[in-house]
């Protein structure tokens, strides 16, 4: 697959990816993840950045069998979609977690873990999962 | 405005073609549809494919395919809409009949997607999801038709076996296509027995990757009885329409509605003058058995939450109230992505014409539909038997 020399692609997501940032929209109080220039619930341009909890329900998820190449390593891994208390819902994985234990509404909360690692180049992607609360 | 009718259909087997280029796919496909139309030249091409860079290494599908088919200085385009791009491209080549521009055009639909690894195939088919937001993360689409399959049965009470009898289904219709890569029925247990690739989506949910490549001439009437084609090969072009809706999974209102359909849908009905029970035949995109039911559902066969009903009641059968997938749909026929809105525009032109191995009794007016991304690109067609 195509090598990872456009590590701007990467880098431009920190906030979002590192620390769930989203955008608000000040008309109708939208609340988008990722974030947008464009509301797409009233079309403002108006937008604030906001900073999500990180906390949410799963609603969806699966187990990713026969992954894109490049997540050949870390196959089997479940995916989720999971909604956010503050209304976005999200894709990521899950980890921490026994996949037979994921069950609908289950609580779960943003981590910060490796997403992919490129062995011929070296850069190691970080990103969002999600996991069970630490209790 | 004025119409259009396709004169002419061609396609080769779908299957793998190792021995076969993605040019010789379609100048086959292509000079089979100008060989049933009795023409030798048209005035432009547009090409349907969705991925052919990373498959092949090679773009400007338009100078490649009207170069290698000899059609000379004419103008062509390739048309992309990922999976949609097929349906795309007979409606970028109806419109330019339409709007007076050109008169005969062609339209080719290809893919050539088994000269790579499958993870490979797996990731570049991923190019048209949210490459930021869910490739990045390593979803496949197998994996969000998978999320949605899951919310489904769960919303709904569907069991795995009620989403397998859609297979089972194009799997009858496909065994009676001499152009479909499998040709051989199955039953519940063989898709329930499949091995899970996306939980609770399995092997025989999915559509296969393979090769391909079909073509339709398109003109007017007038020229079309210029040209001397008898009246029993016309097919209208009745309706079009073709909608987007949010390109990330996640972000879409309503995970269980294909908006983007029902748009398209809507539009194509109106513009058809015919409502959802005039349809005669349904060629929807059944790349994953749950895109079958949320499909049915978004031209309006079905209510929401009604789709995977049809299945059970056997409606869906070719003689149901709502026969799909008459010659196999993408799970039996095969999927060559950006070639699969004109297999399902050929087939359903085969159907009104009377010629289809697995006939629709007195078949005409029939509805295509071709989905792209996880919903996010969608045409929907009716042909009309003239
Ligand atoms: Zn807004």
């Amino acid at each position: 697959m195509g090598k990872p020399m456009q590590v701007s692609r990467f880098w431009r997501h920190f906030k979002e990816k590192y620390r769930l940032v989203g955008s608000k929209c000040k008309k109708c109080g939208k609340i988008h993840f990722p974030p947008r220039q464009v509301c797409n619930e009233c079309g403002s341009r108006e937008m604030e950045e906001i900073q999500l909890s990180g906390r949410g329900k799963v609603i969806s998820w699966t187990i990713v069998r026969n992954p894109p190449s490049g997540f050949e390593y870390y196959k089997p891994y479940p995916l989720a979609l999971i909604e956010l208390e503050e209304g976005p819902i999200i894709l990521a994985q899950l980890t921490d977690v026994d996949p037979e234990e994921i069950t609908f509404g289950m609580e779960v909360e943003m981590v910060t873990r490796k997403i992919r690692e490129f062995n011929e180049d070296g850069i190691i992607l970080y990103g969002y999962k999600f996991r069970p609360p630490i209790k | 405005m004025r119409k259009a009718v396709i004169i002419g259909v061609g396609m080769t087997p779908v299957g793998e073609h190792w021995k076969t280029s993605l040019r010789d796919l379609a100048v086959e496909a292509l000079l089979n549809a100008m060989e049933d139309a009795n023409i030798d030249k048209v005035d432009s091409l547009y090409v349907g494919n969705m991925i052919s860079g990373p498959f092949v290494e090679q773009e400007n599908l338009g100078a490649l395919i009207a170069d290698w088919a000899g059609l000379g200085h004419i103008p062509a385009v390739k048309i992309e809409a990922a999976c949609a791009s097929g349906g795309a491209a007979v409606q970028e080549g109806a419109k330019a009949v339409m709007s007076g521009l050109e008169d005969v055009v062609a339209v080719v639909g290809v893919e050539k997607m088994t000269d790579v690894w499958p993870s490979d195939a797996t990731r570049y088919l991923a190019y048209a999801s949210d490459a930021e937001w869910e490739l990045f993360h390593g979803a496949s689409f197998v994996a969000l038709n998978a999320l949605v399959m899951r919310y489904y049965m769960h919303t709904y009470g569907y069991t795995e076996e009620d989403l397998a009898l859609f297979a089972v289904n194009a799997h009858i219709n496909g065994a009676k296509n001499p152009y479909a890569m499998f040709k051989k029925p199955i039953k519940v247990e063989t898709v329930l027995k499949s091995p899970y690739i996306a939980d609770p989506l399995k092997l025989f949910d999915a559509s296969p990757v393979c090769d391909g490549a079909a073509a339709v001439i398109i003109t007017t009437p007038e020229k079309a009885k210029e040209l001397g084609i008898p009246k029993e090969k016309w097919v209208e072009i009745a309706g079009m329409g073709r909608a987007i809706d949010t390109i990330n999974l996640a972000n879409r209102k309503d995970l269980l509605t294909l908006k983007a359909a029902k748009v398209a849908a809507e539009r194509a009905y109106k513009m058809a003058g015919v409502d959802v029970k005039d349809i005669d035949l349904f060629e929807i995109h059944d790349a994953f058995t749950i895109m079958a039911a949320l499909s049915l559902e978004a031209v309006g066969a079905a209510e929401r939450g009604k789709g995977a009903e049809l299945a059970k009641e056997g409606q869906i059968a070719i003689d149901g109230d709502y026969p799909i997938q008459t010659m196999g749909g993408l799970k039996a026929r095969g999927h060559p992505v950006g070639a699969t809105g004109v297999y399902q525009t050929v087939e359903a032109a085969l159907q009104l014409r009377g010629e289809a191995p697995n006939q629709v009794p007195d078949a005409e007016i029939a509805l295509t539909q071709n989905i792209g991304g996880t919903g996010s690109n969608i045409t929907v067609t009716i042909l009309r038997r003239v």
